[in-house]
């Protein structure tokens, strides 16, 4: 006889009690700090300690030799009698606002004929997009060799082989010409960027839009007034924050062609902080000249914010 | 500054310094005992410095850095860093206390770091006592202001003479550039009616721009700062100098006020300019160049006039090297000074840099450097000279400053351009120097 005893089943499993690292780990807080962790870390490291000790360097009088001592706001009391500072300042607002409106005219221009049905459009817009992919550096030597007193291809063209000019042309040897020859450089970098990001806006609006307007009759510039430049400006506002910040804070080309020449008529803040810090050590002031710049660039943000991106967009909403 | 080498060139080097290893014994030296400098037990260095001019400099620099290992059992290692980083590694060398044992640096480092470095009197009396003495510059730089303690070891400077074209002058009716203003004034016009003109960089160019600024100013009897550390460039002797200068800028080649450091070289390699001042570099450029052999050919240099100055005014760009507190081997740091700076190894090391760097030491002279090219022997020169940069004041990080920031270029170029009267401009300069040799 067998008795079969079956054995008691348990179907629900027993449950584990967790142990005390699961838990840990289960809880929510500790969850949240280990994920944040990592990219606080490195944000606080890259970003906000060197950011941070730029501008408490800004109110000592440390120099490369040796770190200094806390001196309140002497180093901008001095940069505002300093009248290098005030023409750095002048001319990084006028540089950053006549090359913003040449590269915005001139994008926009370029946007709206890329955006028209053409053949080897993808190849056009790549071959666009030129000036931007080479490094900066690059462009402002050939830009260098193009402005040179002496060898500029310009002044080659005027006066040996069209014969308009009898002496070359002297791009970077007086204030305002070199002002503009370094604008133009800039907007010429500048200009793909532009035109590739609005024609990405303008490729999102509907043709439907269009196609409504033409029944009604419209012309090609009230479809240009009431349908593609309210639709892009949303996209229009956040690249042209980008771009003021890029030529506001921008280095390399002035570096590379003038250096901040000719007496100092070109300086940007940039590179007058630059100057000042490294080559010629004053890492205070180079400082102080390097926070100086951070009011302007809030200003700049918060009008491409609220003055351009106050409208809805798509939404159907009021326009205000 | 710009620089060609060729292999024939390096060929050549090579031939040179084994001549020049053996004619090591040609250099004077007298019977000096050396200092007594015990090496610690298990002494390694550390050494930081400039990146060469010529790849020879490397080469000899090393292999004479291994024969100090071979003789001393102490291991170097040298690191060549580019010019414009070694400031700020020096910088963070002094202040984190970690680091190199040595640093060669350049020009006013060793005065900016003093507290941090250990002096080097014994090393530099030895050698000054061997080698025919300390030149002008080297003490200058070398020794703390108003003292006889060294805190550094100049290694050679880079000087930047008048490069002029023999043909142009001398059609111009001269035989060599005179050493007056009014002379040097008569020549550039006469260049300029020949549509030969010359020209000097005004524009923000740390080197060229400079040297030629302050040679402006002090061949004048001008100075920036005062032997006390004031500003003493507002004087009469800066307002004659930019009065002079207007009327020398007006003989120019157009667009100097645009000049960087190399432009000069641009212009001057393709005949379109025939007087202006420049390191060797573009003559060696010129020469290694067979499209611009003949310019070489026709190029001579000579010292920047003196007008009234006792010494041609130019401060060369100088090799400083200092040994730092936080060494744990300061005599076998001085040791290897020492040793790299005695002629066995220092004249070859001379003769492969072509005359790029000017010897410190009297004695050197008599390098085979100077023989080889008779247009490069003037370079040897450099050093014999009373001025420095922040001409009269303590060598202090405000005349690096000051450089860095064109305090001299813009007071000469806005009086060229005519943006400034002189008396502006030199109250503008005074000024800007005013700020950075202020008391600290």
């Amino acid at each position: 006889m067998s008795v079969t005893t079956a054995p008691e089943l348990h179907w629900s499993k027993t449950r584990r009690e967790p142990g005390w690292l699961t838990k840990f780990f289960d809880n929510k807080a500790v969850l949240v700090v280990a994920c944040l962790l990592p990219a606080f870390g490195l944000l606080g490291v890259f970003l906000t300690y060197p950011l941070g000790l730029g501008i408490y360097m800004a109110f000592t009088d440390t120099t490369i030799g040796r770190s200094g001592v806390w001196v309140g706001l002497e180093n901008f009391e001095y940069l505002f009698t300093d009248p290098i500072f005030w023409n750095a300042v002048f001319f990084s607002v006028f540089y950053t606002g006549i090359a913003t409106i040449g590269k915005f005219g001139l994008g926009l221009w370029l946007a709206l004929l890329l955006n028209q049905h053409m053949p080897f459009k993808s190849l056009i817009r790549a071959i666009i997009l030129l000036p931007w992919i080479v490094p900066t550096v690059l462009s402002a030597i050939a830009f260098w060799w193009i402005y040179d007193p002496q060898f500029s291809i310009i002044s080659y063209v005027f006066v040996d082989v069209l014969g308009w000019r009898e002496t070359n042309i002297n791009f970077l040897g007086s204030e305002w010409p070199a002002r503009f020859s370094l604008i133009v450089a800039n907007v010429w970098r500048g200009i793909p960027f532009v035109a590739i990001s609005l024609l990405a806006g303008l490729q999102t609006i509907s043709p439907s839009l269009y196609e409504a307007a033409l029944l009604d009759g419209a012309t090609a510039w009230q479809r240009f007034r009431f349908i593609t430049f309210p639709m892009l400006l949303p996209i229009l506002a956040i690249v042209m924050t980008f771009s003021i910040i890029f030529t506001f804070t921008d280095f390399q080309l002035v570096y590379a062609i003038t250096r901040g020449g000719p007496v100092n008529s070109t300086h940007l803040l940039a590179t007058l902080a630059f100057q000042r810090g490294i080559p010629g050590g004053q890492l205070g002031e180079g400082a102080a000249i390097a926070v100086s710049m951070i009011p302007f660039l809030v200003f700049a943000t918060l009008f491409s914010y609220f003055a351009l991106a106050r409208r809805k967009w798509q939404q159907g909403e009021g326009n205000d | 500054m710009t620089f060609n080498i060729t292999r024939r060139l390096i060929g050549g080097l090579g031939a040179g310094m084994i001549a020049g290893q053996a004619g090591a014994q040609t250099i004077a030296a007298a019977n000096v005992p050396a200092p007594r400098l015990p090496l610690e037990s298990g002494a390694t260095l550390r050494v930081l410095r400039p990146v060469r001019f010529v790849q020879p400099d490397e080469e000899v620099f090393r292999a004479n850095a291994a024969r100090f290992t071979a003789a001393t059992g102490v291991q170097v290692r040298v690191d060549f860093v580019a010019w414009e980083d070694i400031t700020q590694q020096t910088g963070v060398t002094a202040n984190t206390g970690a680091g190199p044992d040595i640093i060669i640096g350049f020009n006013e480092a060793p005065h900016v770091f003093q507290d941090k470095l250990i002096e080097l009197t014994d090393v530099a009396e030895y050698l000054g006592a061997k080698y025919g003495g300390w030149k002008q510059l080297a003490q200058k730089y070398g020794k703390r202001h108003n003292s006889n303690n060294w805190i550094g070891l100049p290694f050679g400077a880079s000087g930047g003479p008048l490069v002029w074209r023999k043909s142009a002058v001398n059609e111009a009716g001269f035989e060599r550039p005179p050493e007056d203003h009014a002379g040097m004034l008569r020549l550039c016009q006469a260049l300029r009616r020949n549509n030969k003109p010359a020209g000097f960089a005004l524009g923000n160019a740390v080197g060229d721009g400079n040297g030629f600024a302050n040679w402006v100013i002090w061949s004048h009897g001008g100075f920036l700062v005062n032997e006390d550390g004031t500003p003493g460039i507002n004087s009469r002797e800066t307002v004659a100098a930019l009065n002079w200068l207007r009327e020398f800028y007006a003989t120019f080649i157009p667009g100097t006020l645009a000049w960087g450091d190399i432009s000069n070289n641009r212009a001057y390699a393709s005949n379109e300019l025939f007087l202006t001042s420049n390191g060797v570099s573009l003559y060696f450029a010129l020469k290694n160049d067979p499209a611009t052999a003949p310019i070489a050919a026709d190029t001579e240099h000579t010292l920047l006039p003196r007008g009234l100055a006792r010494t041609s005014p130019m401060a060369g760009l100088t090799l400083n090297s200092m040994v730092f507190r936080h060494s744990r081997f300061p005599n076998a740091a001085k040791a290897f000074l020492a040793f790299m700076l005695e002629a066995p190894q220092y004249d070859p090391w001379l003769q492969a840099n072509l005359g790029y760097w000017a010897q410190p030491l009297n004695a050197y002279n008599a390098s085979a450097t100077w023989t080889g090219d008779p247009k490069v022997a003037i370079f040897k020169d450099t050093m014999d000279s009373d001025f420095w940069l922040g001409f009269k004041g303590p060598i202090s990080e405000g005349s690096a400053a000051a450089n860095a920031d064109y305090v001299m270029v813009q007071m000469c170029a806005s009086v060229a351009s005519g943006q400034a009267t002189p008396e502006a401009a030199a109250r503008e300069a005074e000024r800007r120097a005013a700020r950075f040799f202020r008391r600290r």
